[in-house]
């Protein structure tokens, strides 16, 4: 069974999957995000925080990425928890 | 060749004739003299053969032809090629094989990005290749996109190679999706090859040249594999260029119906089409790209093509409740998806495993950060210890030098002063810094080739930011010790022109290498063994606090408003090659000798000079020009306990913080006579005393001056890096005025709160 919950990426926990819905912010963060590959529809998933806890390392399209945790919570995502 | 056999239509030199002087006396009235240039026009292999000479057309019998020899020449062809490609796509190595050592660098007109050119002669072709910025994108994010850009666009190079990681070809392909638009030929380079080989991923490149139009060539950059192929298809594809069927991505109907729209509106504007492609524009617009809008803005008669693309982004935004550019985005990933799909088998994903093992340790919420600040005192501990020996050896060179040249010259004459003291005495102050310098710059190389600096923005960032500054910012900050000049050019990776100022700003306040002597002079002389150790750190320490305190003043009263967002990239970790390392350490290494050592070497002559003259003055150094200046700006520095000698050095420092100590050993060293050896001039300070009996230096005068050493005046070099790299004369000067204020109140609290506490 799957549960599904409506989150930002900022509240990912390290290993967790999820689903892009939607980037929201000013144009040129959005447009920076885009251009890395995050955009809706696509797969990230949380690797780590940084030792102090921010930015977090996330991996996207294969390849890795950071983001400062204010630039995560614009990233609208679907969380797929599996449930046993 | 005979002019017989010559191809026609191609340039032909007429070398010799045959067959006696009657028939060359013929030829030549006609004009066929040796050395001219003529061409075939007719050639059906049987009959008369016509030609063109001086612009006239001649018929001349076939025999004729056989019995002139000519040679074809060659059309030496001259194209400008743009290489691109994401950061850390192997782009630099590429363009290392390409080119060899025959490179340059340069800069962008009017913008301060570095600009990387070097040129090759392959076959018939000479190639001048210009090494663009990292780019991830071309929508003018950041300085580095829009350069570029604007160099794609503007100098319209004559094709375009996009260095790909082939480990990671989704993300870097999107660049390419962007090229395709600009109609440039283009061919991509499929870099790391092996990398992804090895990680069981096949690509199908001529069934990738089939689907979009695009050659492909693999290539290993670190191993120089895969030039030749590559040099070839340039060529070829530069050859072939008109017959190219240009692939464009589908953008979908809803906006294909809205790029038509636009187009159609644009075609008449000549203006704007005789500049940029018109399909790639009207994207652009759709897009809402802030560069291109401004553009069209400046243009006369465009208002109704603004008005066409206000609506067409309004009616994309309607029907798919998203942004436009979200949208095009998608669908540019999409067009890539589409084509892997068909030409790779098994993704490069596994090459991630071993990088993902360094980083679980590397940066570990626990074991992080002492491995950062492990490597950070193990590169600093390297700089400074392997330097020392080298350094030791240059010093040596340099007195052997000085007095091989000292005896052939007049002694204690102005042109030997000149000659030994001035010029061999200020080559050598640049020379004895090139170890440490380079030192530092292999430890950058290791750290950035390897990937761990992109690490270190990741660890640092959080405290960076707290301060108001970047996590990228602690690179330039860290370069700052060795440095201030690659330092402060290194801020370019600063997207945002807030932080990257501030960071400019308060580089000067890194202790940089060319301080160290002074402190090594200073702290030798006055300062026991037992803590000359921790009277050092606490100068590097203070200066660090200072730089912090500035750039949360500067953020919060100068540079208003909220700091870049941090979206960065970490790349996987590479082993570093040692060809790779030593290009890089070379390069920077040499562009601080070339832009520093010039300008320290005509400071070392012009104080020299100075405390020489006049003539008439000579061997009475208090009468000398440069004491006079010296003594002028006394009264301003004698509550920070210093005196004229201390003055007239601190000025000589304007020009490099070393020559502090260089001016130091002059003005002793005239005083002393002959030998000036760092442990006499050292003995020269201590001993030292006013006409009252007084010391001129005490230990606490001594760390006085230090402070004031490392907070100062940025150098001249500094300051002229800092003119071109915030692109204007107020911040460098606002950088001199209020360094120099702070090293005056700090060496005044030092000095005279250190009187007060008995010292």
């Amino acid at each position: 069974m799957t549960e599904e919950k409506i989150d930002t990426a900022a509240y990912m926990a390290p290993g967790d999957k999820a689903k892009i819905i939607k980037v929201s912010g000013a144009s040129n963060v959005r447009k920076k995000l885009l251009d890395m590959g995050i955009m809706p529809g696509v797969v990230i998933e949380m690797i780590r925080p940084a030792p102090l806890g921010d930015p977090v390392q996330i991996k996207i399209k294969g390849y890795h990425l950071s983001l400062r945790k204010t630039e995560a919570s614009r990233i609208v995502i679907k969380k797929q928890r599996q449930k046993e | 060749m005979r002019l017989s056999d010559a191809r026609p239509h191609t340039r032909l030199i007429l070398s010799e004739i045959e067959g006696g002087e009657r028939l060359e006396k013929k030829l030549t009235d006609m004009g066929l003299i040796p050395g001219e240039q003529i061409s075939k026009l007719e050639s059906s292999g049987k009959g008369p053969v016509m030609l063109l000479v001086k612009g006239a057309k001649i018929v001349i019998g076939r025999g004729m032809a056989d019995k002139i020899i000519v040679k074809e020449k060659i059309i030496k062809k001259n194209i400008t090629i743009a290489l691109v490609g994401n950061p850390n796509s192997g782009k630099t190595s590429i363009f290392n094989n390409l080119t060899g050592t025959r490179q340059h660098v340069g800069n962008y007109p009017g913008v301060t990005v570095e600009k990387k050119e070097g040129s090759l002669q392959y076959g018939d072709y000479t190639m001048r290749i210009i090494d663009l910025p990292g780019v991830y994108s071309l929508t003018a994010y950041s300085l580095d996109e829009v350069v570029a850009r604007n160099f794609i666009l503007e100098s319209k190079p004559d094709l375009i190679v996009d260095v790909v990681d082939s480990s990671n070809l989704e993300r870097n392909l999107y660049l390419a999706t962007q090229l395709m638009e600009l109609g440039t030929p283009l061919v991509l380079a499929f870099n790391m090859s092996d990398i992804a080989k090895a990680a069981g991923q096949h690509i199908d490149e001529d069934t990738f040249s089939k689907l979009v139009g695009i050659k492909i060539v693999p290539t290993v950059g670190t191993k120089n594999k895969g030039t030749t192929q590559l040099l070839k298809t340039i060529v070829e594809t530069y050859q072939r260029k008109e017959q190219i069927k240009k692939i464009s991505i589908n953008y979908g109907k809803e906006i294909e119906d809205e790029l038509s729209k636009l187009s159609c509106s644009l075609k008449d504007t000549q203006s704007l089409t005789k500049q940029y492609p018109i399909r790639w524009l009207a994207i652009k617009l759709i897009e809402g790209d802030k560069d291109m809008l401004d553009f069209v803005k400046t243009k006369v008669g465009t208002s109704e093509i603004l008005k066409q693309s206000t609506l067409s982004r309004n009616h994309i935004k309607s029907i798919f409740a998203d942004d436009p550019e979200t949208i095009i985005a998608d669908r540019r990933y999409g067009f890539i998806n589409g084509m892997l799909h068909e030409v790779i088998t098994n993704t490069a994903e596994s090459h991630l495993k071993v990088s993902d093992m360094i980083d679980r340790v590397v940066v570990n919420r626990i074991a992080g950060i002492p491995i950062f600040l492990g490597i950070m005192w193990l590169m600093f501990k390297a700089i400074f210890v392997l330097s020392e020996r080298p350094m030791e050896w240059i010093e040596y060179a340099q007195t052997i030098v000085a007095a091989f040249i000292s005896g052939f010259l007049p002694e204690g004459s102005f042109i030997q002063g000149l000659i030994v003291d001035g010029m061999i005495g200020g080559v050598g102050s640049v020379l004895v810094f090139v170890p440490i310098i380079f030192m530092l710059f292999l430890c950058m190389s290791i750290l950035e080739d390897s990937g761990y600096m992109a690490r270190i923005a990741f660890i640092v960032d959080k405290f960076m930011h707290k301060i108001g500054l970047h996590g990228r910012s602690f690179i330039p900050m860290l370069l700052g010790f060795g440095c201030n000049v690659p330092a402060i050019m290194a801020t370019r990776v600063i997207e945002s022109k807030k932080d990257r100022l501030t960071t400019i700003l308060i580089n000067p306040f890194m202790s940089c290498g060319a301080k160290l002597p002074i402190y090594t002079l200073l702290i030798g002389a006055f300062f026991s063994k037992s803590i000359s150790g921790n009277v050092l750190f606490s100068l590097y320490l203070l200066g660090f606090v200072m730089a912090v305190l500035m750039a949360k003043l500067l953020r919060k009263f100068v540079f208003i408003g909220e700091s870049a967002p941090f979206v960065m990239e970490l790349p996987p970790y590479r082993m570093p090659t040692i060809r790779g390392l030593f290009t890089h350490m070379w390069e920077r290494g040499w562009l601080y000798i070339k832009k520093a050592g010039t300008v320290i070497l005509l400071g070392c002559i012009l104080i020299w000079s100075l405390s020489a003259l006049p003539l008439h003055a000579q061997g009475d150094l208090s009468k000398s020009y440069i004491a006079r200046v010296g003594r002028f700006i006394e009264p301003v520095i004698k509550p920070l306990g210093f005196d004229w000698k201390i003055g007239t050095a601190l000025i000589s420092g304007i020009v490099a913080k070393e020559i502090v100590v260089g001016t130091l050993g002059v003005l002793y060293g005239a005083e002393e006579g002959e030998d000036n050896r760092p442990t006499s001039l050292r003995n020269a300070l201590r001993e030292d005393r006013y006409p009252d009996g007084r010391r001129v230096f005490t230990p606490l005068i001594a760390y006085a001056l230090m402070v004031f050493v490392l907070l100062y005046i940025p150098c001249l070099s500094t300051a002229a890096v800092i003119r071109k790299e915030s692109g204007s004369w107020g911040w460098m000067f606002f950088s001199i005025s209020y360094s120099t204020f702070l090293a005056w109140l700090a060496a005044f609290i030092v000095y005279q709160g250190g009187r007060l506490l008995g010292f």
